[in-house]
């Protein structure tokens, strides 16, 4: 049997080819100067790591950061009492509600995004329906209210379903010990449900924080290049511009970024485990 | 009083969810091109889609490159996670954490990191380096799916079926294979929607002359606006939908297929 991992061989060679040289050309190219067509003529350079401190560059990070994150936050927000609702619901409800959740999520992402061109656009749907009710009209596309908006549509179900399957594997019987002990529905939340969904939440959190925070589809078609995000720029500089040394030292960045941000959410899913299992013991 | 609560609250959400969805489907069926305005019904976008090259090839090479990518990856994917299911210590921890980097890393890293790899190769973009970046998101995924089978598989029967006098390959194909099968067949079908839903990978990777159908509505799109998309959308939409019902119909594990 021990023979048979030979057959993982193949796949480790295409590996290396196409997961693990790619990487390594991005940082090669982040940190070197000169023709990109040339490899032998790269020299070593920092200076497209310093263009990204430059202040318009950076606020563009800033940007995508803040966004990511507030687009996280009212996922949870929104989502949590979501999973809640639909563990809570009877077995035959569940499922439907599920499915109405799920299906959206079937269409075409760039269709979703481009329905909500055509409903937030200066003469599109929303605009109408406040003319008829005699109410101002709202400008929020291009901008960054639509591109937030836009990144809440797309990313709520990701929170959601990591939410509803921890919520659902509860032991019923917590809860009722927990009323039974005198508990009122505030404390069985803050003190039992809440600290036995935190792995969903940290798995829902990074659902939404990762793919928010490197689009650039959604700000591209939402933002009108008026809030441009670090995707953005990326694209901007390998499609556009041809600067393959600075889009490399953004999609590093932008790497290291997310890099870190995984490190924080597993710690803390880490942390609540161990006191899961301290609290056991107690 | 809470129970008419969770009802607005659940409707708000759905109404959210839905709310872009209705607004294609219905100015798919609009007479003007504006957005806003009801002009009367129509069925002319859904006769032009049918009529328009760059939609029908796109359409094209979006479920080619899906069905092969599908095929290779869960072909290799398959055989992949038997080789590694076997290996022991730090290889096997090196090869599951290189498989998981396509899965981890933005797809806008993944793209442009291929797209250098194949340009710096000298290599020109189009049909052939779409399908093999294709094919290697989609990999990882029936690894993943695969892999937890083979964890519960028992051991010593492929064991006992070579004491009696089976081969390698024939106890591969005989024990081993059909105890796998529903992770094959779920990694399979979660490569088959990644691919066929991809777009940023795509759109790096492939040329002028080849675009599946994320990268027509994205370049459409950030044109201005055709009636002819909300047509394709809600096309695409119903198929989904029935597929869906399908498949419900026909599993009673259908909510897990789903997920």
């Amino acid at each position: 049997m021990k023979r048979m991992k030979i057959l993982a061989y193949p796949y480790s060679v295409w590996m290396a080819i196409f997961i693990v040289v790619p990487i390594l050309l991005v940082l090669l190219y982040s940190l070197t100067e000169g023709d990109i067509r040339n490899l032998a003529e790269l020299r070593f350079s920092t200076q497209s790591y310093e263009r990204v401190l430059e202040p318009i560059y950076l606020k563009v990070i800033v940007n995508s950061f803040i966004l990511a994150t507030l687009s996280t936050l009212f996922c949870l927000l929104l989502g949590y009492p979501v999973a809640m609702i639909v563990a809570r619901s009877n077995p035959k409800v569940r499922g439907m509600l599920l499915m109405f959740l799920i299906v959206p999520m079937w269409m075409n992402f760039l269709l979703r995004t481009y329905a909500w061109m055509s409903i937030l656009s200066p003469n599109g749907f929303l605009n109408r329906l406040m003319d008829l009710l005699g109410l101002p009209r709202l400008e929020i596309m291009p901008g960054k209210t639509a591109v937030l908006l836009g990144m809440i549509y797309n990313f709520l179900p990701f929170m959601i379903l990591p939410i509803y399957t921890v919520l659902s594997k509860i032991d019923k019987q917590f809860l009722e010990a927990a009323n039974d002990l005198g508990a009122n529905n505030m404390r069985t939340f803050f003190k039992i449900i809440l600290p036995l969904s935190i792995p969903g939440v940290v798995s829902g959190i990074t659902m939404v924080f990762l793919p928010a925070v490197s689009t650039f589809v959604i700000s591209g078609l939402l933002g009108g290049g008026k809030t441009p995000l670090i995707g953005d720029l990326i694209e901007h500089q390998f499609m556009w511009e041809g600067n393959w040394h600075f889009g490399s030292s953004l999609s590093i960045i932008l790497m290291v970024m997310i890099l870190i941000s995984m490190a924080i959410m597993s710690r803390i899913d880490r942390n609540g485990q161990q006191e899961k299992n301290g609290q056991s013991k107690v | 009083m809470k129970k008419t609560a969770v009802r607005i609250y659940m409707g708000l959400i759905f109404l959210f969810l839905y709310a872009p969805i209705i607004v294609l489907i219905v100015f798919s069926f609009n007479k003007t091109k504006s957005r806003g305005q009801w002009a009367g019904f129509t069925l002319d976008w859904y006769a032009e889609l049918f009529k328009d090259r760059l939609i029908t090839e796109a359409l094209y090479y979006t479920v080619i490159i899906a069905i092969l990518a599908t095929l290779i990856s869960t072909i290799v994917g398959t055989i992949s996670a038997i080789g590694i299911h076997y290996m022991k210590g730090f290889s096997k921890n090196l090869l599951l954490n290189v498989n998981n980097i396509p899965v981890l890393n933005p797809d806008i890293v993944t793209g442009v990191a291929l797209m250098t790899l194949f340009l710096s190769a000298g290599l020109r973009l189009g049909f052939v380096t779409m399908l093999i970046a294709h094919v290697l998101f989609c990999i990882p995924y029936v690894i993943l799916a695969v892999l937890p089978k083979l964890r519960q598989l028992n051991k010593h029967t492929a064991e006992a079926a070579m004491d009696l006098g089976a081969t390698p390959s024939y106890a591969l194909r005989k024990v081993i294979l059909p105890e796998i099968r529903p992770g094959i067949i779920s990694g399979a079908l979660m490569a088959f929607t990644m691919s066929i839903d991809d777009f940023v990978i795509s759109f790096f990777t492939t040329g002028n002359e080849v675009s599946n159908l994320s990268i027509l509505i994205y370049s459409m799109a950030k044109r201005g606006v055709k009636p002819t998309i909300n047509a394709l959308s809600t096309l695409m939409f119903v198929t989904v939908v029935i597929l869906l019902l399908i498949i419900n119909k026909r599993s009673e594990k259908g909510e897990e297929l789903l997920l």
